[in-house]
């Protein structure tokens, strides 16, 4: 009998065009390579000043999500792009997919969207691909079990030109999330409790499979939340292993296998999830059961707590390295140490993200804002994922129950998760938010952001302070 | 590509841990379709005040900084995006090496494609170099990448690790892209035998219940 291997070996040993030597890294080839506005022109200008063709725009898409506008459509049905450099931007990706023959889902196309959310809503993400993309949280599409992970612009180069990309096999963490969680407890928090107890560096150099009963309980929204933020706990990408749950949500999507083809494919699936005996590098875990809704206090997603603990005092920290850290992150926050966070005002509230846009983000938050009002003086955004997510919202009413309440429904995109496009936080002014990074100045200069789940968020947009959304449930 | 082989420069150091990509270049500056003049947004939240001016005390802003070619770090550096507008940044700013005590994956790999090297060291060297870099700003390093050393200011040299592969391209000048290239051979005979689970360009709305799996055709 061969060596049990793991659901990562699998897809790996799939993908290898020529193996890895100690000279060498593997070339692996990629089953799909998403494109975006801002990591691939200089991509595309390389292949021109070399001569070069795309080998397989077949198996190539792009987007437009980071520097679009999320404005609300004028009167003639467009969205107006008024930023200059955004223009070009845009219009470069355009007219490079023309060239190159690849498919665009323009601004303003039905299927546009953040890249992350779209690929998976199409049926494109599959089980056992290997897929790239030009951004770190293409890890989200690991959800499915594929291999999927974040490459630079040379790289989307090597991608446009050979369909290949040269790797060395990282290492495999088994990532064990035991347990159920609780009411008002959402994926979001099981991911940044994970990164809190291990950092952000904790993961680099490994490739993550989240596996145990909380993961198996979970719909793919919210293994996708997870899978999303691998790469905050440094690796680069994370997986969970298709299950009948993967199965069911790929049925149907445009660009999934029809009938036959179908079950083919899911007989297939079936043989990708990690062997009785493999062997993984290392092992984390964490207890579902435990968690309370998170939120980070700090300047990168490590610095999170349980909703109502206090923040941490530089004087508690191990050692003085930390101490130091922690004293720059609550400098640039305005928080005072020691205090909960619990109370704290909030001016800006951020739903959104391809970390949580998706159809059942946008219903979780909803639930808070129907029959209330958003909190005077906070400004609430909710931005849905795709063209997709906003018709399919749009449809069940959430638009109306987010708009009578006061917040603003905008258009598909990344919009203040990167402050890139107009949508930003002001200087100094807190932000709850459920993207994925809360840097310094992310979400624009000054920007103070606090992560947290879409029930949080939306706790929090009305009341106008942090609170514990499990107050809130009814 | 320039070939690399030896960096001798002044150090200046950033003692930071888990400076990530939106500190080394913010996305606002990343609307560029080129590569050229990212240097203005490095660090640029650190690198000025509020109101636009130098702010003198972060550490590239010192008199004694200027002309530094060798930048040390607190470790994972470069966390956060995939952006390579951070190794560019870097490099048009005139920096040819980053220190640190570890590297996040993807700047680790974004930065050996354009010719910045990242230099894995312990975090006592770092600590030390820190140490050191206190007492004398016009600390001077040598990175000797053929034999992979650090000489460090007494003289001491350090190994540390790099790829085979990217430290034979660098060496050489070569660029990754090229030996792709040449496995055209390899390549074709793999899309020959295997099947390809999605085709995007099946895509025109509504037309994509025509597209068949495991298709072969372009
Ligand atoms: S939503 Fe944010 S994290 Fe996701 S792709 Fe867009 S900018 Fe990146």
């Amino acid at each position: 009998m061969s060596k049990p291997r793991t659901l990562f070996d699998k897809v790996w040993d799939a993908h290898v065009v020529r193996p890895e030597t100690p000279e060498t890294p593997a070339v692996l080839y990629i089953d799909l390579h998403l494109i975006h506005e801002v990591t691939s022109p200089q991509a595309f200008t390389e292949l021109r000043q070399r001569g070069l063709r795309v080998r397989r725009p077949d198996k190539t898409l792009a987007t437009m999500d980071h520097s679009t506008p999320t404005t609300p459509r004028n009167h003639l049905g467009i969205i107006p792009v008024v930023d200059p450099m955004a223009i070009s931007q845009l219009e470069q990706l355009r007219k490079n997919c023309a060239e190159f023959g690849i498919p665009l889902f323009e601004l303003g196309d039905e299927n546009q969207g953040i890249v992350h959310v779209i690929g998976p809503e199409q049926g494109l993400t599959q089980p056992g691909m290997m897929i790239v993309c030009g951004d770190s949280h293409t890890s989200t599409h690991g959800a499915f079990g594929a291999l999927a992970f974040g490459i630079g612009t040379s790289e989307v180069g090597h991608v446009l030109a050979t369909q290949c990309l040269l790797q060395r096999k990282p290492k495999t963490c088994a990532v064990r999330i035991d347990g159920r969680l609780g009411p008002g407890v959402t994926a979001k928090d099981i991911i940044l409790a994970l990164i809190a107890k291990y950092g952000v560096g904790g993961g680099t150099g490994y490739v993550f499979e989240y596996m145990g009963e909380a993961i198996r309980s979970l719909s793919m929204e919210e293994r996708m939340t997870i899978c999303n933020m691998s790469i905050e706990g440094g690796a680069r990408a994370g997986m969970v292993a298709p299950d009948d749950t993967t199965f069911e949500y790929i049925a149907g999507r445009p660009f999934a296998p029809k009938g036959a083809d179908f079950d083919a494919a899911v007989a297939r699936w079936r043989t990708l999830p990690s062997d009785e005996g493999a062997v993984f590098d290392h092992e984390l875990t964490l207890s579902a059961s435990d968690l309370k809704p998170m939120i980070t206090y700090g300047t990168n997603p490590g610095m999170g707590i349980p909703i109502d603990a206090p923040v941490p005092r530089p004087e508690d920290m191990p050692d003085a390295r930390s101490r130091a850290a922690l004293d720059k992150a609550l400098a640039y926050m305005g928080l005072e140490p020691g205090k909960p966070l619990l109370g704290h005002p909030v001016d800006v509230v951020f739903i959104g993200s391809c970390t949580n846009s998706r159809l059942s983000d946008l219903r979780q938050a909803a639930q808070f804002f129907r029959g209330r009002k958003v909190a005077p003086g906070v400004r609430v955004m909710v931005v849905p994922g795709s063209q997709q997510v906003k018709r399919a919202a749009e449809a069940e009413g959430l638009d109306r129950i987010f708009k009578e309440a006061g917040a603003e429904w905008r258009e598909a995109g990344c919009s203040a998760c990167l402050g890139m496009n107009d949508d930003k936080v002001p200087p100094g002014k807190y932000a709850i938010s459920t993207s994925n990074r809360n840097f310094e100045g992310r979400q624009g200069p000054g920007a103070r952001t606090m992560l947290a789940s879409p029930l949080t968020a939306a706790a929090a947009a009305v009341t106008g302070v942090v609170t514990d959304p499990r107050t809130l449930l009814n | 590509m320039e070939p690399i082989s030896m960096i001798t420069g002044k150090a200046v150091v950033l003692p930071v841990e888990n400076i990530d990509t939106d500190q080394i270049i913010p996305a606002r500056f990343l609307k560029v379709t080129d590569k050229s003049g990212l240097a203005a947004g490095l660090f640029e939240a650190w690198r000025y005040r509020a109101d636009g001016t130098l702010n003198p005390d972060f550490p590239l802003n010192r008199p004694e900084a200027a002309g530094a070619t060798i930048l040390i770090s607190g470790r994972n550096f470069g966390c956060g995006s995939s952006r390579e507008h951070a190794p560019w940044a870097l490099q048009d700013y005139g920096f040819r090496a980053v220190i640190a005590p570890s590297f996040a994956d993807i700047f680790r790999s974004n930065a050996l494609k354009i010719g910045l090297l990242p230099v894995t060291v312990e975090q006592t060297v770092y600590d030390e170099l820190v140490a050191h870099y206190a007492v004398d700003p016009q600390m001077h390093l040598t990175i000797d990448l053929a034999a992979q050393t650090v000489t460090l200011p007494d003289g001491r040299q350090i190994s540390f690790p790099i790829d085979a592969f990217s430290k034979y391209c660098l060496l050489h000048g070569v660029d990754q892209l090229g030996f792709l290239l040449n496995q055209e051979a390899l390549i074709a005979e793999y899309e020959a035998t295997h099947p390809q689970p999605v085709v995007t360009t099946a895509y025109s709305r509504g037309k994509t219940e025509e597209q068949g799996n495991d298709s072969m055709s372009a």
